[in-house]
Formats: structure tokens, C-alpha cells, sequence
């Protein structure tokens, strides 16, 4: 009734290409971003710096796997292994050259990583589908060799880890201890916000239906002109860039500090998740995903002990934890079989069904 | 609009839902536990988690708490995981936690820098960063009571004594089994400086973290090479497959050793041949002690535990009880030094720091000869305590040897470097601004 595209005419081409064609999508959109900023100033330090960071620190690890599993058909194991690479070059980039500010090095560093996805992307041209897995999956074990055995990368540390030192922005500290979450939060909400702008930018394109060309039918899109090895290529270095900067986000604005491990296969399989669950080859799945992947077992971290409490039930914390396994699991699987191509087609059929409420034809 | 208020929705319930979470009453003591019972580290983390609750468990029920404060005990589950043990510490933070024992090396370092800032010390228990030790740089770190160099040096010297004399290892083969991650590295260049020095040779064998089950590789190389002694630095499924498969090549188990992480389980998982399997160990293993026993009277028996009888006593299980008589002494120091009953974390830092459990305190706390004296200072946060050896006879651990004391000017050389490089590398480390009490 609200929601509806009736008496909204497009007078000019642009008009009718922009990605919000309605006044309510953009409203609502402007509503969601100014909430999330106020979150920075009304959320508890628990809400922002246990949830909301983590949260769109996957986000963007998610659009970048998206990118090119999504979009372009690459399947890729090695996400956790270019989010590490992303926040080694970080840390050697801030404690090289400690002058500069540190948010154009998390962003510099994205570039270290997409030559890394480069390199390692190069067998797609002659491979697919599950060996493409595979190859990713060499350079994650690799990369993770790497990082263990070249001192050089975190300064010949003893203890082979990283640490946040300190850096400020315009006198604020920004990574570093004394870094407030409020800060924190408000500079990975701008970064992934700017992100994902220019993300949706790009696959709305020519390059972004370059990928999707690719991914449906690459003999096709070959036949059309378009140059395969470029392309994949491109759509590796891109996805890295996204993955590394989400990595430098991840160790210096969440964590604080990190060792390797923290860039295991597990890691590539948690986002892996978030973008099959969110929904491939969508932008606002990527978010969708990450909330459902790692927001929901919080969630039920907090809710479970509260809703069994009334009946005399205590319960300890493994056994929440394996609840948490049990009805995180169980959701995934219902997700999936309710609607196979992720939360983002339920987002958009729901959407669908709303512009045509009350009165569906 | 129902997706989008149903998002709504979510993010209001995830605010009251922070805000509903009890908090720590005014008049009592919030002792967080970070533990893991479940995720592949599983069958350690399960022992340690129930020593740490049950001690602490006891001290309310037998004491009603400390100085009569009673205790907020409060797990949260870790899954050894980094990523679940910063969101526990970001869920204990607003619930004015005295201390924080993070149990895995992973969480320790990001919590580090935190530590000072938010004003919780950390207590990462023989594990953790080493340069920790050092009270001066890291004010809000502790890892008594051994660092991995003394238990290098003390296993060296172990061996050098049964070969009778440390110059006698010239020429002899020593192997190193070790994760192949930072807490496995950290001896190595002690080791390779005692190399040098004695004339053995070390030979290294690392196990990466994703074949710590399987480890035919590195102990065909054993095989072939002959080391004359086996070294392990271990953790988790690491120490028992490694235990099993040494004794699968017929390695003779009376020349392997361990540090101290490997548990009563490994052990008897290698069966009849891991007998004279040694390892280092610093406390008291099985429930005669008088502290011990309280603890099944009031916690056990009461059915307040999650443990099975047979299991209270186990190493671990002790590991876990050393872990609380620390906590548990250090608030005790901080209400003796500020006079107050209900204590911070500024003040338990400060009990920390004057930490004397010496052989009187011990047998008033009833755990005569569970383990060596220890005290901390302000500069010394790690005691560098002497540890004995042990050794499996197929059912049991028995001490085989007096406590070895490890050799203190070589762990300094190693303390100062990583100290200093540490400080080298971090320009805006804060210089400790904290005071020093005298021991109380």
C-alpha cells in the first residue's frame, strides 16, 4: 500500500537506470544507513565492537568472495589466505612507513592482495568448477606456509604474531588499544560503505556483465568478444583487493592483533557460507549471509538463557555452544531448501509481493 | 516492510538483549572463565575448565567466597577459537571482570594491548608471549609459572644429568617435535644455541596444525635419523598422536620427553608402550590433597560440577586448580592491600604483583607439596619456577626426579632480546606508569 512503484514515472533514461528506481527503496536506504551511523553513538561497546565490526568486516570479506564466485563463476577457497595477505602488507606498509595515515594503507593494502589473487588465479583460464576449487585451495595453503615461516613479514617477532600499534586520524586514535569502539565503527562502516558503493557500481556495468557473461556461458561470451584470461583475471584482482581489505580491517580494527591462524581454511569456508546462504551473485546477500552466519549464534548465545530461564532450566555455556551448532545448522539447511538461491531472493521476492499488496494480480 | 522490521527487529533485540545480561551484583566478586568444551581442543580444555570452576566452586561453598565475598563464577566457551574469545571478552568487559585467564595463546594476543587500557589483567598461565614475563613492559601480564625457555633448559639439563654431565651430550642427536606455529618455534633458538654449545645436534621436526593427527611423516624421519633423544612441544591431539605413533616405530620411550601439556589421555592412548613416556609438570597430580578433597566434599558430592568423580585429580584437572589458587591468592592480596572487600582489576593486577605462596601459605590453603613456592614481583611476572619430570608407568604419572631449576642467565638473554625487539618494534608502547607494592 506504502510500497508501491504506481505514480512514479521515469521521464529520462537515467532515471530509469538508476539502482533505487523507487523513492521508498531509497528512502528506506537512507533510514538504514543513518541508523547504522547513530548505532556508533546508542549501541553498547559490546554491540559495536562484538557485533557490528565483525559483522561488516565479513560483510566485505563476503562481497569480495561474491564478486567472484557470484558474479563471475569462479568457485575460490583461498579467501581466508587473501584476507591475511591483505593484513600482512597492512602491517608492514604502517610500521614501514608510520607517517601516512593508516586508512590509505588498509586500503593500499588491498592491492598487495589482489596481485596475490592474481597470480593465483591464473590456472582458471584452463580449469573449472571443482579443480578451480582446488587450485584456490594450494594458495591458501601457501599463503598460510608463508605466513608462518617468513619472519620478515611481521617484523621478525618472536612470538609470529601481528599487533596493532598505534595510529591516529585527525588526533582520533583509530587502531591501536586505546582506540575507542565508537571509532572504530564509524571507520569500517564508511570504508564497506564506500566499498560497496563502488561494487555496485562495477558489476552494474560493462565489467560487472563482462563476469556474468563468463560465468554463464564463457564459450558464449567468447564468441561475443570478450577476452576471457582479462576478465577472470580481473575478476580475481577485484575479489582479492575486497578480501585484503577486509583483512586488514579484520586484524587492526577488530582483533587488535592476530597470528596466523586466524587466516586458516576455516575461514574461506565461513565466508564461503555467508555467500552461498546469503545468496551468489548478490550484493545485499553478501550482508544478508554474514548476518545470518555470524549474528545468529550470538543472537542465540543471548536469547537461549534468557527464554529457558523461565522454566528453571540453566543451562551451561558448551551446552549453548552446541545448541548454537545444532540450530545454526538446522536454519541453514531450512534457508536452503525454502529458497535455494539465498536470503537475497527471499529479500526480493518478498519486496515483490509488497508492491502489489493488497491486490496481488 | 516486514523483511526490513523484521532487521529492525533483530538489531533492538540484540541491544535489550545486551542489556538484559545479568550484571555482577555490587557485592560480589565477577571471575569470568574462558574455557572450551567443545571444538577439537575439547579433551584437554574439558579438565582444565572443570579444575578452574571447581576450585574457585569450593572457595563459596567451603569459605563463602574470599575475605567473604562471594564469587561470580561465569564460563564463557571459547571453542579455542580467537574470534569467540574476543566476543567473550567483549561480553565480560562491562561486568567489571577482576581478571581474565583466555586460555589459548591466539586470544592472549589480541588482548594484550587491551589489557592496560581497560584495566583487566591477563593471566595466561606458562603460555601467551613470553616477553610477558618482563612486569616492567607488560604491567597487566602474567604467565607464571615457567616460560617455555626455562622448560627448555630444563629438559636439556634433565637429560644431561642421566647422561651424567652436560658435556657428555657432545656428539648425541636430540630431536624436536613441534607444532609448527609459534608456541612450538619459541625454544627453537635456545635449543640451537645449547646445540652449538654442549656439541649435540638438534634436529627439528615440525607438525603442522593439520596433521597434528597424523604424523607418519615425521616419524619415519626419526626413524631414520636415530635421535638419541626425542623433545615434543605439543598441544591437543598433537601429544597423543605423537605418543601413539612413537610407539608404533619402537621408539624407545624412556628418551622422549615432553613439556608440560600433555595430558593422562595422550598417554594412554599409545596403551602398554607409552610406559616411561616423561614429562615436565609443575604440580602435584591426584586428589590426596587436603584442598582437593574439600573440593569433592563441597562441589562434587553436592553435584555443583560437571565433572566425574575418577576424573577430579587428573593433571589437568590440577592445571586447572593451580590456575584458581592463582586468581583466587591474587584477590585475596588486593582486599589485604586495599582493604576493601569488593576488589577491581586495578587492584587484583596489584595482587598479582605480590603474589608468595611459599610452603606455609601453601599448607594453610591445604595444598602442602602440590607444587614449589612461587612469588612475582613488579618486574618478574613469571617466576621462572623449577618444574620435575614425570614419567607414565601405563596407569599413572610418577615424579621421577627433584625439581630442576632452569638455567636463569640463558632465559634472560632470550627474555631481554624478545623484550627488546618487542619495545623496538612497538615506538608508542606505554611506559609503565603503574605503582609497585611491596609484597604483602
Amino acid at each position: 500500500m506504502l510500497y508501491r512503484e504506481a505514480g512514479q514515472f521515469k521521464s529520462t533514461y537515467a532515471s530509469d537506470m538508476v539502482v533505487f528506481r523507487l523513492k521508498e527503496d531509497r528512502a528506506g536506504l537512507a533510514v538504514i544507513i543513518l541508523m547504522a551511523y547513530a548505532l556508533a553513538f546508542m549501541g553498547s561497546d559490546f554491540l559495536l565492537q562484538a557485533v557490528l565490526i565483525p559483522f561488516l568486516v565479513f560483510a566485505l570479506a563476503a562481497i569480495g568472495l561474491n564478486l567472484l564466485t557470484g558474479y563471475a563463476g569462479q568457485l575460490s577457497l583461498g579467501t581466508g589466505a587473501f584476507m591475511g595477505v591483505g593484513a600482512y602488507a597492512c602491517y608492514k606498509l604502517m610500521t614501514a612507513f608510520p607517517d601516512i595515515n593508516v586508512i590509505v594503507w588498509i586500503l593500499v593494502s588491498g592491492f598487495f592482495s589482489a596481485a596475490v589473487g592474481t597470480l593465483f588465479g591464473l590456472p582458471s583460464l584452463r580449469i573449472k568448477g571443482f579443480y578451480l576449487a582446488v587450485a584456490t585451495l594450494a594458495a591458501q595453503f601457501f599463503l598460510q606456509w608463508c605466513f608462518i615461516r617468513i619472519p620478515w613479514l611481521v617484523n621478525y617477532n618472536v612470538s609470529g604474531a601481528l599487533d596493532a600499534p598505534l595510529r591516529t586520524l585527525f588526533g582520533v586514535p583509530v587502531v591501536g588499544a586505546t582506540a575507542t569502539p565508537q571509532t572504530r565503527y564509524i571507520v569500517v562502516l564508511t570504508l564497506v560503505i564506500v566499498l560497496t558503493w563502488v561494487a555496485s557500481n562495477l558489476v552494474r556495468g560493462r565489467i560487472g556483465r563482462m563476469w556474468i557473461a563468463v560465468r554463464d556461458m564463457d564459450l558464449a561470451a567468447e564468441l561475443m568478444g570478450i577476452r576471457l584470461l582479462q576478465t577472470k583475471l580481473l575478476a580475481f584482482a577485484v575479489s582479492s583487493y575486497y578480501c585484503g581489505v577486509a583483512g586488514a580491517l579484520m586484524v587492526f580494527l577488530w582483533y587488535g592483533g592476530a597470528e596466523y591462524d586466524v587466516f586458516n581454511i576455516n575461514q574461506s569456508f565461513f565466508i564461503l557460507f555467508m555467500v552461498i546462504i546469503g545468496g551468489l551473485g548478490s550484493l545485499i546477500g553478501s550482508f544478508f549471509g554474514a548476518a545470518l552466519i555470524f549474528i545468529m549464534p550470538i543472537l542465540l548465545g543471548i536469547v537461549l538463557p534468557i527464554m529457558l530461564a523461565p522454566f528453571g532450566i540453566a543451562i551451561g555455556a558448551e551446552t549453548i555452544e552446541h545448541l548454537r551448532f545444532m540450530i545454526v545448522g538446522a536454519l541453514i539447511i531450512f534457508f536452503l531448501i525454502v529458497e535455494p538461491h539465498g536470503l537475497a531472493r527471499l529479500w526480493q521476492i518478498g519486496k515483490q509481493k509488497l508492491l502489489v499488496w493488497p491486490f496481488p494480480y | 516492510m516486514s523483511l526490513r522490521s523484521l532487521s529492525l527487529g533483530l538489531v533492538v533485540a540484540t541491544l535489550l538483549g545486551g542489556a538484559a545480561l545479568p550484571a555482577a551484583a555490587q557485592d560480589s566478586i565477577y571471575v569470568p572463565l574462558f574455557t572450551y568444551r567443545t571444538g577439537p581442543f575439547a579433551g584437554s580444555g574439558t579438565y582444565i575448565a572443570d579444575g578452574m570452576h571447581d576450585y574457585l566452586e569450593m572457595l563459596n561453598q567451603r569459605d563463602g567466597g574470599i575475605g567473604g565475598v562471594k564469587l561470580v563464577i561465569e564460563e564463557c566457551e571459547t571453542g579455542y577459537d580467537t574470534k569467540k574469545g574476543v566476543e567473550c571478552y567483549e561480553a565480560v568487559k562491562g561486568k567489571n571482570p577482576v581478571i581474565v585467564n583466555p586460555w589459548s595463546t591466539g586470544i592472549t594476543l589480541p588482548l594484550i594491548p587491551r589489557a592496560a587500557v581497560d584495566k583487566i589483567p591477563i593471566l595466561s598461565m606458562a603460555y601467551g608471549l613470553s616477553a610477558s614475563a618482563r612486569g616492567d613492559i607488560f604491567p597487566w601480564v602474567f604467565n607464571p609459572p615457567s616460560t617455555y625457555w626455562d622448560g627448555m633448559s630444563m629438559i636439556i639439563k634433565f637429560i644431561g644429568e642421566k647422561e651424567g654431565g652436560l658435556d657428555k651430550l657432545k656428539g648425541k642427536k636430540v630431536g624436536f617435535l613441534h607444532l609448527d606455529a609459534s608456541f612450538g618455534k619459541e625454544p627453537i633458538p635456545l635449543l640451537e644455541e645449547l646445540a652449538k654449545e654442549l656439541g649435540f645436534e638438534a634436529k627439528l621436526y615440525p607438525v603442522a596444525a593439520q596433521d597434528m593427527q597424523n604424523q607418519s611423516s615425521q616419524w619415519l624421519s626419526v626413524r631414520r635419523d636415530r635421535p638419541d633423544y626425542m623433545i615434543m612441544w605439543g598441544w591437543g591431539s598433537m601429544n597423543g598422536g605423537a605418543i601413539k605413533e612413537a610407539v608404533r616405530s619402537g621408539y624407545p620411550m624412556d628418551k622422549f620427553l615432553s613439556v608440560w601439556w600433555p595430558s593422562e589421555d595422550d598417554a594412554r592412548s599409545g596403551g602398554a608402550g607409552a610406559k616411561g613416556f616423561k614429562m615436565l609438570n609443575w604440580h602435584g597430580v591426584g586428589a590426596t590433597y587436603p584442598a582437593l578433597q574439600d573440593i569433592m566434599k563441597n562441589v562434587v558430592d553436592k553435584g555443583l560440577s560437571k565433572t566425574s568423580k575418577d576424573k577430579v585429580g587428573e593433571l589437568l584437572y590440577n592445571r586447572g586448580v593451580y590456575n584458581s589458587l592463582l586468581i583466587a591468592e591474587a584477590i585475596a592480596n588486593a582486599q589485604k592491600l586495599t582493604g576493601k572487600k569488593v576488589v577491581s582489576g586495578e587492584d587484583v593486577r596489584r595482587g598479582m604483583e605480590t603474589i608468595n605462596l611459599d610452603a606455609a601459605r601453601l599448607k594453610a590453603l591445604g595444598l602442602e607439596g602440590f607444587t614449589d613456592s612461587i612469588a612475582l614481583s613488579c618486574t618478574d611476572h613469571n617466576g621462572h619456577r623449577p618444574a620435575f619430570m614425570q614419567e607414565w608407568d601405563g596407569s599413572k604419572w610418577t615424579k621421577i626426579s627433584d625439581p630442576i631449576e632452569p638455567m636463569g642467565d640463558r632465559v634472560r638473554a632470550q627474555l631481554e632480546a624478545a623484550a627488546k625487539d618487542y619495545a623496538e618494534k612497538n615506538a608508542g608502547w606505554p611506559k609503565r606508569t603503574e605503582t609497585c607494592d611491596k609484597a604483602s
